[in-house]
């Protein structure tokens, strides 16, 4: 029997409003109870968390990791330790790989290739066969052979029917899918948001309106076909305030938001001088969209935290804007980000347990997946917080493999200290252990 | 004589209006020289230049090689290819490995906006941006402003009215900044899908009715059209386009009578200006083409003028 005792931390698990100073105790991988003042069972090992957080493993729902295809890019043992670095102990892949999630063997493969890795990772499958938007993929069969959800993500699903055939069809066997938001005819060429800063910059815009289009018509077919719909970063005012609408209709729909929408705008693109680290799609909008979705995220009506860690090599970005790929690494920074705004105060009520929920019992939900919750019986998935380290992002650092980021060299308060999935420590003060995991 | 405490020339609208002062007073030395029997001067003997052109160029690359030549810089002209397509190298290692041959100035073009900010973030030469996809092009601007300057003897309160596709246009950026900041008035006009978003964010006055537009104008600039934008639906065919918005004698009737007609070139005859204007009294087109070598002595100079030596 292995047993891990984590000691008088301060333990934050909102699925079950639970915040108040307790010990957690791991027995072989499960939570066995989380209570004040156990006593150390014999053997166990022991963290002493005093005077810090302890919360459910964090789960990031939207990441990329390139493998197979361009694991020069990243792969899903660097992906995964990337993951434990900033604290996540799950994550959920996409399907544009190379080739493509989008049969069983696909699916099989990112799960082999995840086993002994330094944190969960959930294979999502494509939506449509080669995400080309013509053929549903065999959702099914890759439910099956373990998919988690469905996303073309990356590129939108062009045809309306489309859409709607998918998730109708993917009601029936009771996965969600993700959907990314873009008319690709409104954005084509489009390299930011469109905007007075694009037209300052001569970059090629692309309206917020190529996302709250698709996303007001998604949530139309919604309520046609019934099923579950999940939108990915959602970037714009107008987007949240239809999601809201959305949900007061009662429809089952989820969202989600990423750091850098929640932290930059397309102001940067200017002040960067053409920075390709800023180049991500949606783009970085404006103030105004900024402070909805921060508004989104405490009202409820964006549910999860999510990083679309987008990996690039430093080559791929060190080119001319335009030739750049679009994306932001942000598996490493997601959490100290928010946790340095949290304690900044800059946003009024925005308190640790809900940021907490944003990336634990949120994206479990949202995903179905097991974990995001300290409730006896649960994975043994562990995040340890210290909300006064001081930290500085130093891509050259990182465990990704990538380095894209328009954070690098922001000095942040708060960091994740311990990363434990399934009872066995990850990471320990920022040092991913080398080694293979169980899980 | 000044110069300018600054590495590059990447766009007019981070330059002051001092700054653009030096410069156009500089360039009037700099067209004395040109109007000598023997138009070179040894200012520059022993800096290096290079002009890297990503893309086409007639006016720009034989202006800025005779600037060259002029001040008895050597200069040597890379045509680069920037597809990205083509797996080839990168602009950053290009300019590098010319760089180190001595090129203490680099002038480029190239079709992406801002690609000149990321070649100044990356080399030690200066950079002048001779035109950077649809963002600046500063050279023109100045060019264009110093024209108007000779010819009406200032830039303050003068009405100019620029007309066609700014949107797309890095020539129009740069004279909206720069005019503006010497204290002309300047308006646009031309279908609005060939306005930038965010118009205001200019500080200009837009109008679709070119006559309108041009009302009391002490100067008009026509803004050349490319063909593709009708090919990408922003317009319906270039005979409606030269019908609406082509400028004129008839046009002109509500500008003053002895307004300015500009066009940074190549014109489409026909299309966006008529020959009759183009070729006529009121035509400073030619005279933007001098200008435009008189400015670039003046930047070389004020960039490069002997003070790396010193």
């Amino acid at each position: 029997m292995k047993q891990l005792l984590i000691k008088g931390g301060r333990v934050i698990d909102p699925a079950r409003s639970y915040d108040q100073t307790a010990d957690v105790l791991i027995t072989d991988g499960i939570v066995e109870k989380v209570e004040p003042a156990l006593k150390t069972p014999t053997g166990a090992e022991e963290i002493d968390a005093a005077g810090l957080v302890v919360t459910p493993g964090l789960i990031d729902i939207h990441v990329h990791l390139r493998d197979p295809g361009q694991e020069y890019k990243e792969d899903i043992p660097s992906g995964a330790r990337a993951a434990a670095a900033g604290g996540f102990t799950a994550v959920a892949v996409m399907a544009n790989t190379d080739p493509v999630g989008d049969d069983p063997s696909m699916i099989g493969y990112v799960r082999r290739k995840a086993s002994g890795a330094a944190a969960r990772v959930y294979p999502i499958g494509a939506l449509t066969r080669g995400l080309e938007g013509r053929e549903m993929a065999e959702l099914g069969r890759m439910k099956l052979a373990g998919a988690a959800a469905f996303s073309d993500d990356g590129r939108p699903v062009k045809s309306g029917m489309m859409m709607r055939n998918a998730l109708h069809y993917a009601s029936g066997i009771g996965t969600v899918v993700i959907a990314h938001e873009e008319d690709p005819y409104l954005s084509a060429g489009g390299m930011m948001h469109e905007g007075t800063v694009s037209s300052v910059l001569g970059l090629r815009g692309i309206p917020s309106a190529a996302e709250e289009a698709m996303i007001s018509r998604d949530l139309l077919i919604l309520k046609i076909t019934g099923g579950r719909l999940h939108i990915a970063h959602v970037s714009s005012a107008g987007s949240v305030e239809m999601l809201r609408r959305a949900k007061a209709e009662g429809l089952n729909v989820t969202a989600e938001v990423t750091p850098h929408h929640l932290l930059l705008t397309d102001r940067l693109v200017k002040n960067s001088g053409y920075n390709t680290n800023t180049k991500v799609n949606p783009p970085l909008r404006t103030e105004n969209d900024r402070q909805a979705l921060w508004s989104g995220l405490l009202d409820g009506t964006i549910d999860a935290i999510a990083s679309d860690h987008a990996p690039h090599h430093p080559d791929d970005k060190d080119v001319e804007y335009d030739f750049a790929p679009c994306g932001i690494a942000g598996l490493e920074t997601t959490l100290p980000l928010l946790l340095d705004e949290l304690s900044s105060g800059r946003v009024k009520d925005f308190f640790l347990p809900l940021l907490v929920e944003k990336l634990t019992s949120a994206p479990a939900r949202i995903l179905d997946l097991p974990g995001g919750t300290l409730e006896a019986g649960s994975p043994g998935d562990v995040t340890i917080i210290d909300l006064d380290r001081e930290f500085i992002i130093d891509p050259e650092k990182w465990y990704s493999k990538s380095r894209n980021t328009p954070f690098a060299g922001k000095h942040l308060k708060g960091a994740p200290v311990y990363t434990i999935v399934g009872g066995e420590i990850t990471m320990k003060e920022g040092v991913v252990a080398e080694r293979e995991f169980q899980g | 004589m000044q110069t300018l405490r600054r590495k590059d020339i990447l766009g007019l609208e981070e330059i002051s209006a001092e700054e653009i002062t030096l410069i156009l007073e500089t360039s009037r030395s700099m067209r004395e020289i040109m109007q000598r029997k023997i138009k070179k001067v040894p200012t520059l003997r022993g800096r290096s230049v290079l002009n890297l052109f990503y893309e086409p160029s007639t006016r720009t690359k034989a202006s800025f090689e005779l600037a060259q030549k002029y001040m008895s810089s050597d200069s040597v002209s890379v045509a680069g290819s920037s597809s990205s397509l083509i797996k080839g190298e990168t602009l950053k290692d290009t300019v590098r490995n010319v760089e180190i041959m001595g090129i203490e100035c680099v002038i480029m073009r190239h079709p992406v906006s801002g690609s000149s900010h990321y070649l100044a973030r990356n080399v030690e030469a200066s950079v002048i941006n001779a035109g950077d996809g649809m963002h600046e092009h500063p050279t023109q601007g100045l060019l264009d402003m110093f024209t108007i300057w000779e010819k009406k003897g200032r830039l303050e309160e003068l009405k100019v009215t620029i007309v066609g596709d700014i949107r797309h246009s890095r020539v129009a950026r740069s004279n909206l900044w720069g005019l503006q900041k010497m204290g002309s008035e300047v308006v646009v006009s031309g279908p609005p899908t060939l306005m930038p978003p965010d118009l205001d964010v200019f500080g200009v006055k837009y109008y679709t009715d070119l006559e309108e537009a041009v009302e009391g104008a002490d100067v008009v600039m026509a803004l050349r059209l490319q063909q593709e934008r009708q090919e990408s639906g922003l317009f319906p065919s270039m005979r409606e386009y030269a019908e609406l918005y082509g400028i004129t004698p008839q046009k002109m009737a509500r500008a003053k009578e002895d307004a300015l007609v500009m066009h940074p070139g190549p014109m489409n005859r026909g299309i966006e200006i008529s020959s009759e204007l183009a070729d006529g009294p009121r035509s400073v087109v030619l005279e933007q083409a001098a200008s435009g070598v008189a400015v670039r002595m003046a930047l070389l100079y004020l960039l490069l003028g002997g003070t790396k030596e010193q």
